[in-house]
């Protein structure tokens, strides 16, 4: 799992109201290399839930990224280089996501959150 | 070839044999890209070349996904198969991948996704696998979800294997419901193999359905428009005696005329010739 996954994955069970974000337990991560496509990079930001971005990447050691998305962003290619790699480069392979709410946890083993709800849960 | 969805569910069916099978086939590998690739096309996005995030829906070992890195986009996958999302890992997919039962929903926030595709998947939808299971919830649970996550206006397209007119519909008639404009595009319909449904739904306003391939340009094409739907009642006879479509009984007449002379058998002509087919699937 990727940041870009985390910064859309919520917490769907029943009664949870706000399940975003997900509180990440790390146990191991993984960095690949990716190809940069600043268009791309740009046409996310304003999908991105920012202060949980750069608290998920402080969480996963993926990087310091600014509190808030620079006004030169687009063409910031120092930013965008960090934002790309905190992004999309580092995935967590063994750890845990957490509810914010109801504190039902899911787990990650070899890269893949497990989202899995019991169907009382649905 | 009897149909997977009523042998087993399907996490059980997608096993470790199974998704290794599935993944070093290459009439398998070739029907899910060609598949993918016709879905993105239906998706219709601007034709600038830009990088989206699409979300796919079954991904399972994500041959739907490469053909999505392939086309340049990002993409996030939903499946229930572990033993399919391992195979997606070891195959080093460029997306992201999570388990997850459609049937369950989708677990993202509102409004992120610029497209979704869903290849060979959403038909499972309709099978019951345990007493807990009802199909018609778990498709509203689903559409319900999806519409959500999807960016207002954008499209999902869902290519399914409805076992008959009858899931067919029921599957259309769950995402009409929630809110999703569009219909079924049916490739080559008139094939028995090469036929191909795909359930082309707009998270907002009803634009008009793209055209299915393989279509004769001749009375079939009403198959296609008995097939569309709006999710609202809708004058669909203006909609129709507007197309051009409808070429009217004078041209079915002179069509059919054409026909005789040259010795093809054609029906008789009737007080219903050139009218429209009742809406049917
Ligand atoms: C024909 S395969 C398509 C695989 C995929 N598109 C690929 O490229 O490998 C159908 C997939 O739908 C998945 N599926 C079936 N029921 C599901 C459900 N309720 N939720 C999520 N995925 C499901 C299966 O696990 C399987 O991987």
């Amino acid at each position: 799992m990727r940041l870009l996954a985390h910064n859309m994955l919520a917490c769907n069970a029943k009664g949870v109201v706000n399940g975003f974000p997900l509180k990440i337990v790390v146990k191991e991560t993984r960095e690949t290399e990716t190809e940069f496509n600043a268009e791309f990079l740009v046409h996310m930001l304003p999908k991105m839930e920012w202060a949980a971005f750069v608290n998920a990447a402080r969480e996963i050691g993926a990087g310091e990224l600014p509190g808030e998305i620079p006004d030169d962003a687009a063409t910031n290619e120092e930013f965008l280089q960090a934002f790309h790699h905190a992004l999309l480069e580092v995935h967590v392979e063994e750890g845990t996501l957490v509810c914010p709410e109801s504190g039902r946890k899911f787990p990650i083993n070899k890269g893949i959150p497990n989202m899995l709800l019991n169907e009382d849960e649905v | 070839m009897s149909r997977p969805e009523l042998t087993a569910p399907a996490d059980v069916f997608y096993s470790h044999t199974e998704a290794r099978k599935y993944t070093q086939s290459s009439r398998v590998i070739e029907i899910q890209e060609r598949l993918t690739e016709r879905a993105v096309e239906l998706l219709n996005f601007p034709d600038d070349g830009s990088c989206r995030l699409i979300l796919d829906v079954g991904c399972g070992s994500g041959l739907s996904g490469d053909r999505l890195t392939e086309l340049g986009h990002q993409w996030i996958g939903i499946d229930l198969s572990e033993a399919m999302l391992e195979h997606a890992r070891e195959r080093e997919v460029e997306g992201d991948v999570t388990r997850n039962d459609m049937g369950h929903g989708v677990p993202f926030r509102p409004g992120v996704f610029d497209g979704c595709v869903s290849i060979s998947a959403v038909q499972w939808l309709c099978n019951a696998d345990n007493s807990a299971h009802i199909p018609q919830r778990r498709l509203k649970t689903f559409f319900t979800q999806l519409y959500k996550c999807l960016k207002r206006g954008a499209k999902a397209v869902l290519q399914i294997y409805p076992d008959g007119p009858r899931q067919a519909e029921m599957i259309t008639t769950a995402a009409l419901r929630v809110g999703f404009s569009g219909g079924l595009v049916v490739d080559y319909p008139n094939s028995t193999r090469a036929k191909k449904y795909f359930l082309v739904l707009a998270a907002g306003p009803p634009e008009s359905l793209p055209r299915a391939k393989g279509e004769d340009d001749d009375e079939d094409d009403y198959e296609r428009r008995g097939m569309r739907m709006d999710g609202r009642k809708s004058d669909k006879g203006a909609k129709y005696r507007k197309s051009n479509n409808h070429k009217g009984k004078a041209w079915v007449m002179k069509k059919k005329e054409q026909y005789r002379n040259r010795g093809v058998h054609v029906a008789n002509d009737s007080k219903f010739t050139g009218r429209k087919r009742k809406d049917r699937l």
